[in-house]
């Protein structure tokens, strides 16, 4: 048996779930959308039935792709998803209202157990609630009550869903739903069954007035000064987590996996089959797993905000600075998340309901300067930028940084706002939400969050990851049979012969980059990047670099023989700089460093970024898209910034 | 006199008199504004929008555009 769960948004529904299934859920799509679906085995006395959690809503009539989602599944029987019977959760505090859906749900026809939540919150508000009336007016309904924050109320549903009644019923309000398609129509019909819930007069005591504590909350969170500030306070804690404190799991991850390959390697028998375990794949794994501390860092800290209703305030506070770039409110946190990673960012997009502006929200997340950029940026700045002051303060590099910062700023709200013109939508966004009252969070609710979040990304943009970087490694650690030749020559030429042990690596690693499959595509590219002012070593890192953008850095101390040890990056640039073409100019210089720095704001150099695009997009359609026009505006503008400089 | 919900003044309580017909009317229904409902708005975010609005002891947040979708008067 399927059943379904039900409910208006913010009425502790994932909390009941929680409750119900624990960790026995699974969270996948509903076919077709990204639309998140949680299920879970629940054991009732006689069965174990399937509890499918479908996203909030207010009614039957969508209007958000999360609406639209339940409407499709709920008024067609053939659907995949369609259940057997509804589990309805209930804010006991706030019931007339709540009770729309579930009259909707109830002359649809489905088995139905109401689950009054937050029953005790109602109490303490004082509110008298005659389930004895709303009994009378629902009789082929069971009600039950609970307070799913303390685990109260999980034996009565499970015991409940055993005696569910048939469908067989005399409808509530006598009409058939699905047949009102207008706007009107649907309207009159809501309104009129709101009435009709008002007059039965179910609830005695009703609150006028919300909590004074949440308003006077409100007016400091929601301030025209105090609110920006303290949500840039917010985000200060939230970043100084991410850059100073991520780094220690992640390095301990990233250390564990060389060790593996290490391991790896000297017990494997030897072989192409070993070469491909110890050096592509669990590289490869390694790379997927070295994201998770930032993934679960930043879904920690917006589950905590979202659970205690502070991110519906950041909502109100910045939609209307959003607004004319084509996003809204709930765009700010999948941006501002970006500048940290844009992983985790694109997965929170998942929050805006409307399909359009949570695409165009995906669609321009990766111009948001990340990490993974900050390596490459510092070996550029301080390779070409002098190391000057202006005005005897400003640091020149220090402004540079700023700069490249604000530019992908700059051009992910740019480029939104024609995103906003190109990107058809079938419904307009609307803003129109309620603000909840402010909870302490359940830390039981934030850790599945995070766990289920986590565990999304290894498993499914996990495999592409993989995928991806197994295929670069093999173009980079493969070569024509002239591979050989060169190695060999290389090992009698005098620079060689006269080089120490270590050097001598260095140069024969080098001389098998170069003439990797890889190398031989940075060579044959080569015309296409020169307008930038690149040569063919720079090709071949930035084609490496795809794999992640600080590889960069890495790929060029590989060609240029100083070992890839991020202590050598002093080496590193000595080198650079020493480093001249046929006819004798610099390579690194002024306009070609700038014109490498515009191109890392802007180029898609990141497959774990297009895995999870494909993956929250539900198509190639999308994150192919956006490959070629971040490559397109990066490219133009490497071009321009390298010929003005020039 | 009526006027529309956008334009009415902070914590002035107001009654909904009429919602224009348009896609968002049936939303603005399921949030509890219908036809005699008071309402009232209790704060407004920088630059004016959005408003929040109280209503049956939920606070509920709306863009002026749909706020300017219902008919008020003074109750």
């Amino acid at each position: 048996m399927k059943i379904a769960l039900l409910g208006n948004p913010n009425t502790g529904k994932s909390t009941v779930f929680n409750m119900l299934t624990g960790l026995r859920q699974q969270v996948g799509n509903f076919p077709g959308v990204t639309v998140d679906k949680k299920q879970g085995s629940i054991k009732t006395p006689n069965h174990t039935q399937q509890l499918i959690d479908f996203p909030g809503a207010y009614s039957i009539f969508a209007r958000s792709l999360d609406e639209q989602v339940v409407q499709d599944v709920l008024t067609n029987k053939e659907h995949t998803d369609f259940p057997d019977a509804v589990i309805y959760v209930a804010d006991a505090a706030n019931l007339e209202r709540n009770l729309l859906f579930f009259s909707q749900l109830y002359d649809l026809g489905f088995p139905i157990l109401l689950v009054l939540n937050m029953w005790d919150r109602a109490q303490r508000k004082g509110l008298r609630i005659d389930i004895e009336k709303l009994q009378q007016q629902f009789p082929a309904a069971t009600i039950v009550t609970a307070n799913a924050r303390v685990a109260i109320g999980k034996d009565r549903i499970l015991q409940a869903l055993d005696q569910l009644q048939n469908g067989d019923r005399t409808p509530f309000f006598d009409l058939d739903l699905t047949t009102l398609q207008t706007d009107s129509t649907q309207t009159d019909n809501t309104n009129a069954r709101l009435d009709k819930l008002r007059n039965i007069g179910l609830v005695q005591n009703a609150p006028t007035t919300p909590v004074n504590s949440s308003t006077r909350l409100d007016r400091i969170l929601t301030h025209r000064i105090y609110g920006y500030l303290i949500f840039t306070a917010v985000l200060l804690v939230i970043f100084q987590f991410i850059f100073s404190f991520a780094s220690i799991p992640m390095d301990f991850i990233d250390g564990q996996f060389v060790r593996l390959s290490a391991w790896g390697a000297a017990n494997l028998p030897e072989g192409l089959l070993s070469k491909l375990i110890t050096q592509g794949l669990i590289p490869g794994i390694g790379g997927v797993f070295v994201f998770v501390p930032q993934i679960a860092i930043l879904f920690f800290f917006i589950a905590l905000l979202e659970e205690s209703g502070y991110l519906s305030r950041v909502v109100f506070i910045m939609d209307r600075i959003m607004r004319p770039f084509g996003l809204n409110g709930k765009s700010v946190v999948p941006l501002l998340s970006s500048v940290a990673c844009a992983i985790p960012g694109i997965m929170s997009a998942r929050t805006i309901s409307d399909w359009k502006e949570r695409l165009i929200t995906i669609l321009v997340a990766p111009f948001m300067s990340c990490s993974a950029r900050i390596p490459v940026y510092t070996l550029l700045i301080s390779l070409v930028i002098p190391k000057t002051y202006i005005g005897g303060i400003l640091n020149l590099q220090g402004l540079v940084l700023f700069g490249l910062y604000a530019l992908g700023i700059l051009f992910a709200l740019g480029t939104a706002f024609f995103l906003r013109l190109i990107v058809k939508s079938g419904k307009p966004g609307f803003h129109l939400m309620e603000l909840p009252e402010y909870k302490a969070p359940r830390f039981y609710n934030v850790g599945i969050a995070v766990y289920e979040k986590v565990k999304i990304f290894i498993f499914d943009a996990g495999k592409i990851i993989v995928a991806i970087s197994v295929l670069l490694w093999a173009l980079a650690s493969y070569g024509p049979s002239s591979r050989e030749t060169k190695l060999n020559e290389l090992k009698v030429s005098a620079s060689y012969t006269k080089a120490s042990p270590s050097q001598q690596q260095e140069l024969e690693n080098s001389l098998l980059l170069s003439q990797s499959y890889i190398g031989h595509f940075g060579k044959w590219m080569e015309p296409a990047i020169a307008p930038l002012g690149y040569d063919w070593k720079i090709g071949i890192a930035l084609l490496s670099s795809f794999a992640a953008r600080e590889v960069f850095v890495g790929s060029l101390a590989t060609i240029y023989a100083v070992g890839d040890d991020t202590d050598n990056n002093k080496r590193l640039v000595q080198k650079l700089r020493d480093e001249k073409n046929e006819s004798g100019q610099v390579v690194y210089s002024l306009a070609t460093g700038a014109s490498l720095l515009v191109f890392y704001v802007f180029a898609m150099q990141c497959m774990a970024t297009l895995a999870v695009v494909k993956r929250e997009t539900n198509s190639w359609k999308w994150p192919l898209i956006q490959l070629a026009f971040m490559g397109i505006i990066a490219y133009l503008s490497a071009f321009v910034v390298y010929q003005v400089l020039l | 006199m009526s006027q529309t919900l956008d334009s009415i003044s902070l914590h002035q309580l107001v009654e909904i008199s009429a919602i224009a017909s348009s896609a968002i009317a049936p939303k603005l229904s399921e949030m509890g504004l219908t036809k005699g409902q008071k309402i009232k708005a209790i704060f407004k975010a920088p630059f004016g929008d959005p408003i929040a609005y109280e209503i049956n002891g939920n606070i509920i947040s709306m863009r002026k555009e749909e706020a300017m979708q219902v008919e008020v008067q003074m109750a």
